[in-house]
């Protein structure tokens, strides 16, 4: 990938542990994204996935490294960088246009009221919540808090969008249809975006790229999975595709036993030069080679829901 | 289903009063003569001594004096007789004077210290000795470094209504949902407009809360505090009527506290509830 839209090179993070001990969650770790390409952090609880969003947030800063963005290295938040958080973070005093209002007008202060107003509607149609922009968000669903979250980060229109676990908490349905309105939002806009996930299908479904984790601590990135299946894939006929069981299987084979051995298997791992993965193509890890994979789901579940 | 609750809890209520009432009035009553006396002496003897009344005011006697009282509430025969209105006025502006002193100092203290940890470590030892302090032990210095009763009274206020708010406000700054915080720091908001704008408004509850408690302390501060200055006010009255033996006027006075009590604290509540939101 020659165009490094994001960029981190070689961030550790540290904590000063018990008796002068450090503990590293993890370090010396790179990873790349393109312009416009969603990608998702997958690995387990403790490896330091949070941290890394944080870091590329701003809200932490790494121990060593750097993170640059667009060609410069970050310091601190900005409002280039939307993050949507895994417990919405809304204003409870705020009515729903009066949060997405609050991120638009700390964007544009010189705007006048009626102006932040009607940029603020815009992005709360957006997300299909017309109609209840007066409602607190007391009175909204896990899934149309959730929708206020994507406004308000949506309606500063940064640079790209960090999102931490974003529909962990929602039901499996409106998770769903979430999952759709995020990607038709990303595709539209052409919004770079940063997820961090632990399900297997929401990354299937979403990204362009999937990071793979090992545990923590001393976590490190080792594999970046190419997402083999068409961009213009649906969520009802993504099991069909004839990599998806492969992609699927190698994601999950990874995070039951590959996680946890990496590190002793694989002594030469670069972490500046970290494997590639392209499921399907001939001469790689896994050799589907195209071939019809294997029935392996029952009919009446939905694959595309969760892991 | 909550109507009639609130229906038969107020019947509760009355007949609980009329009862307390009632015992009250058959506990103080004349119980008829108790000595034979010649008429001239019992006049002179009055109705405890000849009729057995009880020396406390029954109800009766009570509503009887807090009716010429409300009639008139402003008037004002020189020094030791004044109408409750001016009495209770005087406290209420003492008290008022000292409480907004304290939140003027109190908030933004408390948002210093509850913004930041270094202070908030460093002032710790000084507010856990200073807390416990009564606030009618400062008033021997109050008077000997203010030299004026009356504003002594005030500062005595002050004292005891900024720990309750100072360390409330500390408390609901300091613990702000990290998520409200960093929503503002993801949209760059400076720390003044991050203050106003996140930070006032999710520990607005917390202040409230704290300044309800101060308000209602400072209330129970300041009868004592002028029994002990003297001059005016509800807590020199009802020692002046205790001087007089008028144990009527100590019991309108010891009413009226209390409804005043319970007005300041409903209307603190009122914006308690204003500022609330529900999460």
């Amino acid at each position: 990938m020659t165009d490094k839209f994001v960029s981190i090179e070689g961030i550790a993070k540290r904590y000063p542990g018990a008796g002068g001990a450090t503990t590293t969650i993890f370090e010396n770790l790179w990873l790349s994204m393109a312009r416009g390409e969603f990608a998702c952090v997958i690995g387990h609880s403790g490896c330091g996935k949070t941290t890394v969003l944080n870091i590329l947030a701003g809200l932490d800063a790494p121990s060593e490294g750097a993170v640059i963005v667009d060609g410069q290295a970050i310091s601190g938040t900005s409002l280039d960088r939307a993050v949507i958080f895994q417990s919405h973070a809304l204003l409870p005093w705020r009515t729903v246009l009066g949060n997405v209002a609050y991120a638009v007008s700390s964007k544009w202060r010189s705007w006048d009221r009626a102006k932040v107003k009607a940029h603020a509607q815009k992005f709360i149609d957006l997300v299909g919540l017309s109609g209840s922009e007066h409602k607190r968000p007391s009175e909204l669903s896990g899934g149309m808090k959730q929708r206020v979250g994507i406004a308000r980060a949506l309606s500063i229109t940064p640079k790209m969008m960090l999102m931490d676990e974003p529909f962990s908490a929602l039901d499996a349905l409106t998770r769903g249809t979430l999952q759709d309105e995020v990607r038709r939002i990303c595709l539209e806009t052409g919004q770079t975006a940063f997820m961090i996930t632990h399900d297997v299908d929401e990354a299937i479904y979403l990204a362009d790229k999937i990071f793979l984790m090992t545990n923590g601590p001393g976590a490190m990135l080792a594999e970046v999975v190419e997402n083999p299946l068409p961009r213009d894939r649906g969520r009802t006929d993504l099991h069909r595709h004839p990599l998806y069981y492969a992609l699927r299987n190698h994601i999950i084979d990874f995070l039951v036993t590959r996680s946890k051995t990496f590190a002793a298997e694989t002594p030469g791992h670069d972490p500046r030069n970290v494997p590639l993965v392209h499921i399907g193509k001939p001469g790689l890890t896994i050799a589907s080679n195209g071939e019809e994979p294997r029935q392996t789901w029952m009919p009446g579940t939905n694959p595309g829901l969760s892991a | 289903m909550t109507s009639s609750l609130r229906l038969r809890a107020g019947l509760v209520s009355i007949v609980l009063l009329a009862a307390f009432l009632g015992i009250w009035h058959l506990a103080t009553r004349s119980t008829g003569a108790t000595t034979t006396m010649s008429p001239e002496y019992a006049k002179l003897m009055g109705l405890t001594a000849t009729q057995g009344k009880s020396a406390l005011p029954g109800p009766l006697d009570v509503g009887a004096k807090l009716w010429e009282h409300l009639r008139r509430p402003f008037y004002d025969n020189g020094p030791n007789d004044k109408g409750l209105g001016i009495q209770l006025a005087y406290s209420i502006a003492r008290v008022g004077i000292g409480y907004l002193l304290a939140v003027l100092v109190a908030i933004p203290l408390g948002f210093l210290i509850g913004m930041s940890p270094l202070l908030s470590k460093a002032l710790d030892p000084f507010i856990q000795v200073l807390k416990p302090i009564s606030p009618l032990a400062w008033m021997p210095l109050a008077l000997y470094t203010i030299k004026d009763s009356s504003i002594s009274a005030i500062f005595v206020i002050f004292i005891c209504s900024i720990w309750p708010m100072l360390l409330n406000t500390v408390f609901g700054v300091a613990s702000v949902r990290k998520e409200w915080i960093n929503v503002a720091r993801t949209l760059e908001v400076g720390t003044i407009r991050r203050a106003f704008t996140v930070i006032l408004p999710a520990a607005a509850p917390t202040i409230l809360t704290g300044m309800r408690i101060s308000i209602g302390i400072a209330w129970l501060v300041i009868v004592a505090a002028e029994m002990l200055v003297g001059g005016t006010g509800i807590g020199y009255f009802v020692w002046n009527e205790w001087n007089n033996l008028s144990i009527t006027n100590v019991i309108i006075a010891i009413l009226l506290i209390g409804v005043v009590g319970m007005l300041l604290d409903q209307i603190l509540a009122r914006f308690t509830r204003m500022v609330t939101f529900p999460e």
